[in-house]
């Protein structure tokens, strides 16, 4: 992968100028080549990883969703319809018992409970729906949720 | 009572990181540049397969030499990197942590009066272990002019009659220089000339950020007269472990293991189990560990040079070792006051022998958010 984007994807907040230094680049040259990334879509947005507990209750659950595909667009047509909904964080085609997840948020249960029940389970399309509500999260990104600081090296050592 | 000492411990004075670091034990919200161990935990691959060995109920004693499948892994390791073989039967010797394999080394070439010499700043066990063995270290020293590189006119001056050996450290810790292989073979013909050992602690060798690192035994006629020492406290964080090894000719390694058995009789396995995972599986980890230390050392260099504090581009290791001359200050002063003032903890050059002074060692195995606060206030140090 390409050394900018294993920085930003650590400190999305580290400067053109930072990395130029951490890698010896120009600032313009590290400009230039972030443009590049963003305008080709590998960097797509710039982003907070939020643990949720913490910050408000807000509730998330994975959706098992079995469609019908249509024929000649499979399941693109249905997909589109269900991304375009602001509650839907994430959805994924998979291979296995069902075709599509989708990762809904809600500020309650009965918020994303409605959504299912409502706008998902009544697409034409969608032949059945599982919705498992998510407990706790250990992990998200690559990022360990609830991770003690540590710092158990002796501050001098040889 | 009679003095319960001996002379010979006596001999030697404590180091001075030992003496620095319980000046800044118990000190609240220091930012250590001081430690010379990675600020990342054990890759946990190599954690897991820990546990499982211990699971598995590995927790017994191994070979003297080690267990057979950590030095065929070894074995093959160094053969796939740089071609050099040796034998996991009879040439390599498993060792709780390079200090173990370096102090052997030191008792099995080493007679009472053999002058060995060590070229300075170097790590502060070099000469200590050559006392303890009866023999007479001989500082060389380094300069930041030749880069701290060790150059064959030094070497040639400092040898008489009597030297045995020659301890070689690139990377070298503390000033994070590093030798080409045009440097080393020069080196090498006055070890040939003069009918010399060395003894070659390349620990730090995959921490190399500039061209290929060549093991001081792949040079022509060098691998019967070199004792190579390596291990995996530094490139797999893995201090803790306590893992070493040494590469040498049958003959040295049969009288390591004498020595090693009747003292520390086997590294431990635990760690062992998980050096052999460590090489199995640890390339893509460490690869990741040395491009984060790259970074770190560009950054940390850069600053301390715009900071007017002079600072080579260390080819290895993980330490930066900035002249700190132009404040007017010791090495000793500026790590002191550095350190009471700002709560910043570097080692004074002076720990690591004379020619250290007007230096002091940051470590930048230190998380770069630590990193900057640290360089910042440095800033502020030196301005005040």
């Amino acid at each position: 992968m390409d050394e900018i984007l294993e920085i930003l994807e650590k400190d999305a907040r580290t400067t053109p100028e930072e990395i130029a230094r951490m890698t010896g680049r120009s600032p313009a040259e590290v400009k230039a080549a972030i443009r590049e990334l963003e305008k080709k879509g590998v960097i797509l947005k710039y982003t907070a990883i939020i643990n949720k507990d913490l910050a408000d209750s807000a509730v998330q659950a994975l959706i098992e969703v079995k469609v019908t595909p249509q024929r000649g667009i499979g399941y693109d047509a249905v997909a589109e319809r269900i991304i375009k909904f602001p509650e839907v964080l994430t959805a994924y085609l998979l291979s296995g018992t069902y075709d599509i997840l989708v990762i809904v948020e809600g500020r309650n249960l009965q918020e994303v409970a409605t959504f299912v029940s409502e706008k998902l389970a009544t697409l034409d399309q969608v032949t059945g729906t599982v919705t498992h509500f998510m407990l706790k999260k250990y992990k998200e990104q690559g990022v360990i949720f609830h991770r003690k600081k540590r710092n158990k090296r002796l501050l001098v050592s040889p | 009572m009679r003095d319960p000492v001996s002379s010979r411990a006596k001999a030697v004075p404590p180091s001075g990181i030992r003496r620095f670091f319980e000046m800044v034990i118990g000190m609240p919200d220091v930012i250590s540049l001081g430690v010379g161990e990675p600020d990342f935990v054990t890759p946990w691959h190599i954690r897991e397969a820990c546990i499982y060995s211990l699971e598995q109920g590995y927790t017994m004693y191994t070979s003297n030499f080690g267990l057979l499948e950590l030095r065929e892994e070894i074995s093959r390791f160094y053969g796939k990197r740089h071609g050099l073989q040796y034998d996991p039967e009879g040439e390599i010797l498993v060792t709780t942590g390079v200090s173990e394999a370096y102090d052997l080394a030191i008792r099995a070439v080493v007679n009472p009066g053999d002058e060995v010499i060590v070229h300075e700043p170097s790590y502060v066990s070099y000469k200590p272990c050559v006392t303890f063995a009866g023999g007479v270290p001989v500082a060389v020293a380094t300069s930041a002019d030749d880069g701290f590189k060790l150059t064959p006119e030094a070497l040639e001056k400092a040898i008489t009659d009597r030297t045995k050996a020659l301890v070689l450290n690139y990377p070298n810790n503390p000033t994070g220089a590093t030798m080409s292989e045009k440097e080393l073979e020069e080196i090498a013909d006055v070890v040939v000339e003069h009918d010399l050992i060395v003894i070659s602690d390349e620990v730090y060798w995959m921490l190399t950020y500039e061209g290929v690192h060549r093991p001081f035994s792949s040079l022509n006629g060098m691998k019967e007269r070199t004792i190579l020492l390596d291990g995996f406290s530094k490139a797999y964080a893995m201090t803790g472990f306590r893992i070493g090894f040494s590469l040498a000719s049958p003959e040295i390694t049969e009288a390591m293991m004498k020595l090693h058995q009747y003292t520390m009789l086997c590294a431990p396995i635990t760690g062992q189990m998980s050096a052999i995972e460590a090489l199995r599986h640890g390339k893509k980890e460490v690869d990741a560990m040395v491009r984060e230390y790259k970074r770190r050392r560009n950054v940390i260099v850069k600053r301390l040079n715009d900071l007017g504090l002079p600072c080579a581009t260390p080819g290895g290791a993980f330490y930066a070792f900035p002249d700190i001359t132009s404040t007017s200050l010791t090495s000793e002063e500026f790590s002191t006051g550095l350190l009471k003032e700002e709560k910043v903890a570097v080692v004074p050059g002076t720990a690591f022998g004379e020619s250290g002074e007007g230096f002091v060692r940051c470590s930048y195995a230190t998380a770069m958010e630590d990193l900057k606060t640290a360089l910042d206030r440095i800033e502020r140090f030196i301005s005040s």
